[in-house]
């Protein structure tokens, strides 16, 4: 999809011929993100939609208990040290952001009095800065009011490396500075197309400036606060140990009217997906449960005693297979997989095309992961199917094997294809879980009826997705021919995710496979538009740009994806809530509600 | 007596050294770090985790790390939790409670089971009572706690309604109301974990009670003409009880130690779900606390259990 194609798609929207939502879609099938595809239409002219929350109860309280069930439980509840998602969790019900992502995209303001625009002065023509206007008559729960002081702190607690804030990456890179008591500027060392990162979301959630000042930086752990959140939002602190509970209370306070509607909130963790599963949907003990990694199949029957729902989110978390660029059989200066070899077998596009080929994903959608993965094809081949409905992947052992046979891969006596001495046969790994173990015998059982021999292997999660330098078994040593894994957007503009094809990110020996670039898969014209995208202000030259890459990857077939792995999680069915896939689960938790 | 003590104190001290340093090595051997998720997370930049790791003193030679983790220990700092950048101490000291009370009812439980039920098997050996017993004992302690916790869900939360199978360890009421709500909630746990160890206890009473009914000084005590009951609770069951009591004294570092299959199934905020939680999370200073602690249990209660040993039983000296 090129830029002209983007524009006029564009335009539909503005003549109202294409609805936002179907343009957030397309645009997330072609890889890009719900909020960037937001981001481009607002620089269009086209304004963020104010999402409405709707919101029936018509005072604050009276909605009794709140039980939310973890199952791996909430261990601290400092916002800016928060490593997994379940942290972030529970640091938003005290804590908010300016400004919060809705699923299509949508900027919402929550401590910002509105979202930064052209029209409102807020967005400069450089790309330079942003100024936030802050919402007043905010109170943190002592009372303390909250200002622009509050915010600007925030910024140098979590740029500083020694107070060692896990989100410094949305800080280092920029300025804050305090314009008046409720304004802010934030300035960009260089033209920052995507401006909405610093206090935005999950990394933007604000502490208080008189709790925290006297522990910036190496002391950051002493800080009582950090056990005992004092926040802006609607539910108050009670208790919390770590690796159990977190109990909350209405908040009489909250800057919002009439919210929140429970007068107490819990955070039970602990336990395991299927249990927390049954929880909600089978027993009703609780009202919602978190990241429901559970087979469809059971989710399912568990629905069937009518106590709750599954509730499923569009995320841009792909399930996918990466074929190795390089030898992991062949050492060169003491490490294997190194960017000097190259595979033996993937080498020949042949191969990978009808890798391609084989790669079963309906059958994967459909008996393996059902709603909780969609089946995504090469979502960035063309865009003839981008636009079509029904997007079609194409499985088809018959084509795999004439490719295969053209190419020169003549069958042996074992079935095994085979071609200048090199038979076809690799080794394909991924992590322990049940799904990705019956993904890998699908595949593995297609290849065989085109004379390719796969080998199995799993590896124990926390040793896969560890970044032990010493561990050969780890997804970035790739010691291995093909591996399979989930990937995570964590932030809502793709630059960063997009930076694990460029080649100064190829992991190796030599930078202890830090390196995000696992596949080592290189192009000199994917590294030159990522620099230009860097650089790009239009936000829809940039989409294009991203695009762009995204086709370059995938069209070369060393990158596969599988499924699309939504947020999938268990709700009572008498709660009205609000979820987002480009935020945490309680980013709207104030206008959470249940019916009586 | 004091001696002994005193000796044995000394012996302990090498072997906890020997404890710890085994036990550090192999979890710095161990695969997998505790900064897996933050490699794994685009938005923070390679240098930060790297600083994270220097923090953390991770990337220094195991001996040294040892050492810092060793003069620290000496001094009662026990370290930091790396996931939730708590102390240690102050994290194993709010489990304490919920585990001394799961555990602690559980083995209540099965010594209020076994005692009468091993004694009365063994007055009448091969009687009916006595096959049952055993037949229910073989069973106990042949089904493995996450089956029958799972059984005890299946039957009472699910289908039956009746309890809770989320244990919480603060509940918000007061009064009565509370009592009735922490017993709802312990109900399962402590029979799975009770019952479990009830079936193994009935065997050993059952096995001490039948050696100590078959000499010579029961038989005179019953030829004096006592009554059966005074018999069997004075000389028989106080001296089969001996190494019943030993039994027991060696199975209170488990009670402090946790159930942890059980704790993670009923999602009970005890040690042992702290400790599995923390080898997923590969939260060193954690485990390693956690199983230090349980070593130092071990040491202690086995020096106990012998002391009790010789005050019940006369004939044994200190030397």
């Amino acid at each position: 999809m090129e830029e002209p194609e983007l524009r006029s798609l564009i335009a539909d929207v503005k003549d109202g011929r294409l609805s936002r939502r179907a343009f957030v879609q397309q645009m997330i099938a072609v890889g890009l993100t719900a909020p960037m595809a937001g981001m481009m239409l607002s620089q269009s002219g086209v304004a963020m939609a104010a999402t409405a929350f709707p919101y029936k109860p018509t005072k604050a309280g009276g909605g009794g208990a709140l039980k939310l069930l973890y199952w791996q439980a909430v261990t601290l509840l400092n916002p800016h040290f928060a490593i997994g998602t379940k942290d972030q969790e529970g640091c938003r019900i005290f804590y908010e952001p300016l400004a919060g992502w809705d699923r299509e995209g949508n900027l919402v303001p929550v401590l910002a009095a509105e979202i930064p625009s052209k029209e409102n002065g807020g967005l400069t023509e450089d790309g330079l800065s942003v100024i936030w206007k802050l919402k007043q008559g905010v109170k943190w729960h002592d009372g303390a009011p909250f200002t622009a002081d509050d915010v600007v702190f925030n910024w140098e607690y979590a740029r500083m490396p020694e107070t060692a804030a896990v989100s410094i990456g949305s800080y280092k890179d920029v300025k804050v500075e305090k314009i008046d008591d409720f304004t802010i500027r934030a300035i960009f060392a260089k033209p920052t197309p995507f401006w909405a990162d610093a206090f935005v979301g999950q990394y933007g959630m604000m502490i208080p400036k008189h709790l925290f000042a006297d522990y910036i930086g190496g002391k950051s752990r002493d800080a009582p606060a950090n056990l005992k959140p004092v926040g802006t939002g609607p539910y108050l602190f009670v208790d919390f140990k770590p690796g159990d509970i977190v109990r909350a209370k209405l908040n009489p306070d909250y800057h919002v009217p009439n919210r929140p509607h429970f007068d107490t909130l819990e955070i039970k963790g602990g336990g395991d997906a299927v249990s927390a599963a049954r929880a909600v949907l089978q027993t009703g003990e609780y009202d919602y449960a978190w990241n429901m990694q559970v087979e469809d199949e059971i989710l399912t029957k568990l629905e069937s005693a009518g106590k709750g729902k599954v509730n499923i989110v569009e995320t841009g978390a792909i399930e996918f297979i990466m074929l190795n660029v390089t030898d992991p059989a062949m050492e060169v200066d003491g490490e294997r997989a190194s960017v000097k070899t190259k595979h033996p077998l993937f080498g020949d596009p042949a191969v990978r095309q009808a890798i391609s080929l084989l790669i079963d994903r309906s059958s994967i959608e459909k008996f393996i992961y059902g709603r909780t993965g969609s089946a995504t094809a090469n979502f960035l081949n063309s865009p003839e199917r981008v636009r079509s409905k029904n997007t079609k992947f194409e499985f088809n052992i018959e084509k795999a094997n004439q490719i295969l046979e053209a190419a020169g891969w003549k069958k042996g006596p074992d079935g095994i294809r085979a071609k200048d001495g090199k038979s076809l046969k690799f080794v394909y790994q991924t992590s322990i879980n049940a799904p990705r173990q019956k993904t890998q015998a699908i595949v593995k059982q297609a290849c065989q009826k085109a004379g390719i021999d796969v080998e199995l292997k799993s590896v124990v999660a926390s040793v896969f997705f560890s970044s032990d330098t010493a561990n050969p078994d780890t997804y970035p040593h790739f010691y291995c021919d093909a591996q399979m894994y989930n990937t995570t957007m964590f932030q809502p503009d793709p630059q960063v995710f997009m930076n694990q094809y460029v080649s100064w990110q190829v992991a190796s020996k030599e930078n202890k496979w830090q390196g995000r670039n696992v596949s080592r898969w290189q192009s000199k014209e994917y590294d030159e538009i990522y620099h230009q995208a860097e650089q790009e202000l239009d936000a829809v030259k940039r989409a294009a740009m991203y695009i762009k890459l995204n086709e370059l990857v995938v069209g070369d077939n060393y990158i596969q994806p599988v499924v699309r792995r939504p947020k999938v999680t268990a709700v009572s069915s008498n709660l009205t809530t609000h979820f987002s896939g480009w935020d945490n689960d309680l980013w709207q938790i104030a206008n959470w509600y249940r019916d009586a | 007596m004091g001696k002994y003590v005193l000796r044995r104190l000394i012996i302990a001290v090498p072997s906890l050294l020997g404890i710890s340093l085994i036990l550090f090595v192999l979890l710095a051997l161990a695969p997998g770090d505790p900064f897996g998720e933050l490699a794994a997370n685009a938005n923070i930049p390679p240098e930060v985790s790297a600083a994270l790791r220097v923090k953390f003193g991770i990337d220094d030679p195991i001996f040294i790390r040892y050492l810092h983790w060793l003069v620290a220990m000496l001094h009662g700092d026990w370290g930091f939790s790396f996931s939730s950048r708590i102390n240690v101490d102050q994290l194993i000291l709010q489990r304490v409670p919920t585990t001394l009370f799961v555990v602690g009812s559980s083995q209540l439980l099965a010594l209020a089971v076994a005692v009468p039920v091993g004694v009365y098997a063994a007055m009448r050996p091969y009687s009916i009572f006595d096959q049952i017993a055993n037949a229910f004992a073989f069973v106990g302690f042949s089904l493995p706690t996450f089956f029958t916790g799972l059984l005890l869900i299946l039957i009472f939360s699910v289908n039956l309604g009746w309890l809770p199978f989320v244990y919480r360890a603060d509940i918000a009421a007061t009064g009565w109301h509370w009592v009735w709500e922490i017993i709802k909630q312990a109900i399962m746990p402590v029979a799975v974990l009770g019952l479990f160890q009830a079936a193994s206890y009935t065997r050993y009473v059952r096995a001490s009670v039948l050696d100590v009914i078959r000499l010579d000084y029961v038989t005179t005590a019953r030829s004096k003409g006592l009554n059966e009951r005074k018999v069997i609770v004075k000389h028989v069951v106080r001296n089969a009880l001996i190494p019943v009591v030993t039994l027991v004294a060696l199975q209170m570092p488990a009670v402090f130690g946790g159930a942890i299959v059980t704790e993670q199934i009923f999602r009970i905020p005890g040690i042992g779900s702290l400790l599995i939680t923390a080898i997923l999370a590969n939260d060193t200073p954690v485990i390693m606390a956690v199983t230090f602690v349980f070593a130092c249990l071990v040491v202690v209660f086995n020096l106990l259990a012998d002391i009790i040993y010789g005050w019940l039983d006369p004939r044994i000296s200190y030397r």
